[in-house]
């Protein structure tokens, strides 16, 4: 009953968790150290971004430059090129990528055969099993001038397309291959949403005359429309970072005005041309931005929809 | 009102019947690639560069995987690549299960905050070369070591752990165990382990993958080509246009070079893709339900 008495119980039970409970510390150490080593002690190095940095000089030793790097970045007649190029190749991949999963899951939800419905899943998961290497490596094989793309176009009566060596198919190239090899896989989060829909709402609807068209339209769409939002802000947050790994394995001396994007660049600039500082700056730019278009487009979530992630 | 449910009755079939062929479509859109590439890897090398190969292999050829059998770089980087993705998969496990299942308990005090902290790292990370410097400060550059412990930690990975653990173990359990003496320790590996089979070979499949596939770790950290993975490997022969081992000196083979990289290629993709594709059918339904526990709130 006495004002002291709450809070010395609140120790009190502090310390009787911590002594019951901290053996859960050492379960929890080794992710800590983790993330200690390869997440926030680079944190510490961010400051090479603002420095000339000098190996010789270390991390901390070396000058303080300002924002000088950011500014040659800013002036360089790359930036332009770079920033449209990661923009446009990310956009596109989250417009093109966003709803072909659902229309692929609302298609799977309608089929009459369990079995083919079954099969039909199982194929088109397994691409995202595919390392991006081979990915690649198959695209480039079916691709080329004389691959199976243009024999089977042949076989139509079209002209061989120029898929490898018109640098403008990049993009569409890069976009539509990765909807290809990602539909299925997305699209499992959305099966097991429409799944778990209510069957009441449905018989309702069926009995009241409703087409499946029109029960796709008001019933389904409206109850998967939370984690699709979701999921869109969470695409939507690494919005610069596009994969490295795609993006650089298919550059090639033709396409490299499409493809040339601020994550190869970094990796090009700072580990193949060892200028360590120029490109830390680069790479906190991309970062920076991710994390304020992440954060906005949270925001604009929770207002628009009340939808939100944090 | 019974010739508006007939017509509405036809419009269910006709839509019934687009998306069977739509789903057709899919299939053969997904499938057709990957059969080919079979197809195309055992069949003679001129007439798939001629448009023979369509739908069945011709003139039955195992040229491409002869050479593939005798390519050591591909047996060093098929080696090297089971030796990382094993000993990556197991650091793996032993980082995220025991983390995964602390957060899970509501007595762990400071929950919170650690949880925020790991979540952070997730939205915002100090980038390449910083990352690349604590590496090199480590002395890991160019170890195999490096490959074993990178991409071996994932906080999306940890917060499915830590989730199927809140919604598997009942708290009533664990407080039954602990008027009964039973010390934590003992209660996660004699209770919670062998209740978590599912979780441990959900996350043993995530990393294992993970690690099988991982290029870009290699491609930074690594020098020797002797401790390259499959992966960095596979970029020469399918990407590079280096199908053929330069050091190799057999003049026949160099002389048939051309006539023969791209069935290598298709015999290559086959190859590297085998372990994963193979086990893919059993496992699938692991995978699958790795995404549903993803997608409970919480």
């Amino acid at each position: 009953m006495t004002i002291g008495q709450p809070k010395r119980s609140y120790w009190k039970t502090l310390g009787k968790d911590l002594h019951k409970t901290w053996i859960l510390y050492l379960f929890l150490a080794p992710a800590l150290l983790y993330l200690l080593l390869f997440s926030y002690a680079p944190l510490y190095g961010i400051q090479i971004a603002f420095k000339d940095f000098r190996p010789a000089l270390g991390i901390w030793g070396s000058k303080w430059v300002g924002l000088h790097h950011f500014m040659t970045f800013f002036e360089s007649y790359h930036f332009w090129t770079l920033l449209s190029n990661t923009l446009i190749l990310s956009l596109y991949a989250l417009v093109a990528g966003f709803p072909v999963p659902i229309l692929l899951a609302l298609l799977l939800n309608y089929m009459q055969s369990e079995r083919y419905k079954k099969l039909v899943q199982t194929v088109t998961y397994a691409p995202h099993f595919i390392s991006t290497v081979v990915f690649v490596g198959m695209l480039f094989t079916f691709l080329s001038s004389d691959g199976i793309a243009n024999q089977l176009l042949a076989l139509l009566g079209i002209q061989p397309v120029g898929f490898m060596t018109n640098p403008s198919y990049f993009r569409h190239i890069y976009v539509w291959s990765g909807v290809l090899q990602n539909m299925g896989w997305s699209s499992i989060i959305y099966i097991s949403t429409l799944a778990s829909v209510a069957p009441e709402l449905h018989e309702a609807a069926i009995v009241d005359g409703a087409t499946k068209l029109q029960r796709i339209w008001n019933i389904d769409l409206p109850s998967i429309m939370p984690t699709a939002i979701i999921l869109l802000i969470l695409n939507a947050g690494s919005i610069l970072n596009v994969g490295f790994e795609k993006a650089y394995l298919m550059q090639n001396a033709v396409n490299i005005d499409y493809s040339e994007i601020i994550s190869t660049y970094v990796y090009k600039i700072g580990i193949q041309s060892a200028q360590f500082s120029y490109s830390t700056a680069i790479g906190l730019f991309n970062n920076i931005v991710n994390f304020i278009v992440v954060i906005a487009v949270n925001r604009f979530s929770k207002y628009v929809s009340g939808t939100s992630l944090w | 009102m019974s010739k508006r449910a007939i017509r509405e009755n036809r419009q269910d079939q006709v839509f019934g019947a687009v998306i069977l062929l739509m789903a057709t479509l899919i299939l053969i859109l997904v499938m057709y690639p990957l059969y080919f590439v079979v197809i195309a890897s055992i069949s003679d090398p001129d007439q798939v560069a001629t448009g023979q190969v369509i739908l069945f292999p011709k003139g039955i050829s195992l040229e491409g995987y002869t050479y593939i059998l005798g390519d050591k770089r591909i047996w060093t980087g098929y080696l090297n690549s089971i030796l990382y993705a094993f000993f990556g998969t197991l650091i793996a496990l032993a980082i995220t299960i025991p983390a995964g299942y602390a957060l899970s308990r509501s007595d762990l005090r400071g929950r919170g905050i650690l949880m925020k902290l790991m979540v952070f790292t997730m939205y915002f990370s100090g980038g390449l070369i910083p990352t690349y410097l604590v590496v090199k400060a480590l002395h890991l550059i160019d170890q195999r070591l490096v490959l074993m412990i990178m991409g071996s930690f994932s906080v999306y990975n940890l917060i499915l752990t830590r989730t199927f653990f809140a919604s598997t173990i009942p708290k009533e359990l664990q407080e039954a165990a602990d008027i009964d003496g039973c010390t934590i320790p003992v209660f996660f590996t004699h209770i919670v382990l062998p209740l978590s089979k599912s979780i441990i070979a959900i996350m043993a499949l995530y990393y294992c993958v993970g690690h099988w596939n991982s290029f870009f770790s290699a491609l930074v950290y690594i020098n020797s080509q002797s401790k390259f993975p499959l992966q960095l490997i596979l970029r020469d022969i399918l990407i590079s246009g280096q199908a053929v081992d330069m050091e190799n000196t057999d003049p026949e083979l160099l002389l048939r070079m051309e006539h023969i990289a791209r069935t290598i290629k298709y015999g290559v993709i086959i190859v590297a893709s085998a372990p994963v594709l193979c086990i893919y059918p059993f496992v699938q339904k692991h995978f699958v339900k790795g995404v549903m526990i993803g997608s409970i709130k919480g």
